[in-house]
């Protein structure tokens, strides 16, 4: 079992064009480090010195991580995390 | 009721109970029927609210040209005003929105420039912001950075709910420009201490993320995150299947992105279950089905619409 890390279009140079990867970790910082091994080059476009970067959204099963713990939120073997560039509505 | 005019009649909009779909009777779900304004939604209040603060600065004046970036609702509600009141509308609006809205949007009056459809509304905001620059005496109301949209809310959605609602422990709406969660959530957190103020973006198919690189996304300057509770990501699939629910259970037809509200709200619910609480929560039904017939959303499988709605402006 490892986490589901969903990513978008706009990373998939990184990622060698996969849409998901896997990676391990107990936070979501431990993830993307983890994640950074692999596919480097990454943390730097998700991961700025003051945390997330502003345009980027990260999400734990759906909810955004910045209301759970960004950087610190828990994350376990099972779950899904999908990264989005944030959009306009309306 | 009896109003003078259209324009008097936005708000003051029905709450209703969702006898189904509430897990108990300590825990309901109220729609708050927002497709009940002029123009079939939410966006009747910030669009009326926008224009007459833009008259009371002396921004507006008769003859005027107005122009604005939509996804649909704000610009059809925007062309109904400027309609009654003696506006010139543009609208700068994606091409993967529904034929409907373009529809819509004619009907009333307004010219409409398409936008790449690579990028969603983040392109029309661009190209919106690109023509305001050339054409100075045009009146860019801008939905995502305007006061007055969550102002709208602030004086007309929160206190109607309230007043309805008065046990409320959860407000729910669909996240876009923000305005509807800004003004309402500061309203309700103003005269309901512990209450819960829950946004539920909607999460679109590949293309509408298409950006050219991550620093070209898009925050609204009206987003306040300290009002929200918290925050979800619906996917087409969820909003489709609780679009569907709230119609075959509920009789509520409507629109694709209030699927996606009544999918946090009843995980707002069934949260509120698990723990033994009360709750009294509220979404809202931000426009009726009629604008999304011919996406195929209440037609044949799920799969089927869920790969129809692929790299469309669903809500």
């Amino acid at each position: 079992m490892a986490i589901e890390v969903r990513i978008p279009t706009i990373l998939r140079n990184l990622t060698d064009g996969s849409k998901t990867v896997e990676g391990k970790g107990t936070t979501l910082a431990e993830l993307i480090g983890d994640l950074e091994v692999r596919h480097p080059g990454l943390r730097a476009r998700l991961v700025d010195d003051k945390g997330l970067r502003r345009f980027v959204n990260v999400y734990l099963n759906d909810e955004d991580v910045r209301f759970l713990g960004g950087l610190d939120t828990v994350v376990s073997d099972g779950d899904t995390v999908t990264v989005l560039p944030a959009v306009a509505g309306g | 009721m009896r109003y003078d005019s259209l324009l008097e009649s936005v708000g003051r909009t029905p709450l209703v109970g969702l006898p189904r779909l509430s897990p108990s009777a300590d825990v309901r779900i109220w729609a708050k029927l927002e497709d009940r304004n002029p123009t079939g939604s939410v966006k009747d209040r910030p669009a009326l609210w926008m224009i007459e603060k833009a008259e009371k600065e002396g921004l507006l004046t008769p003859g005027c040209t107005i122009l604005e970036p939509t996804s649909g609702n704000t610009g059809i509600a925007l062309a109904m005003a400027a309609k009654l009141k003696g506006y010139k509308i543009i609208c700068v609006m994606p091409e993967n929105t529904s034929a409907e809205r373009r529809q819509l949007l004619e009907m009333w009056g307004s010219e409409i420039i398409s936008s790449a459809a690579a990028g969603g509304s983040n392109e029309a905001v661009r190209v919106a912001k690109e023509l305001a620059a050339e054409n100075p005496t045009w009146v860019m109301l801008y939905q995502y950075g305007n006061e007055a949209n969550a102002l709208a809310h602030y004086e007309t959605t929160g206190p109607e709910i309230l007043e309805d609602l008065p046990t409320i422990t959860h407000f729910v709406a669909g996240l876009g420009t923000t305005g509807t969660l800004m003004g309402t959530g500061r309203y309700l957190r103003e005269h309901v201490p512990d209450i819960k103020i829950v946004a539920a973006e909607p999460r679109y198919g590949e293309l509408v993320y298409g950006l050219r690189n991550i620093d070209e996304g898009f925050v609204p300057e009206l987003y306040d995150p300290s009002i929200l509770t918290t925050r979800f990501s619906v996917g087409s699939h969820d909003a489709l299947r609780r679009t569907r629910e709230l119609l075959e259970q509920e009789g509520i037809f409507a629109g694709i992105s209030t699927g996606g509200a009544l999918h946090a709200a009843l995980g707002m619910a069934a949260k509120a279950v698990k723990a033994g609480e009360r709750a009294d929560i509220a979404f809202v039904v931000a426009d009726g089905g009629w604008k999304y017939l011919s996406t195929g959303a209440y037609n044949g499988t799920l799969e089927e619409a869920e790969a129809a709605l692929d790299g469309q402006l669903w809500a």
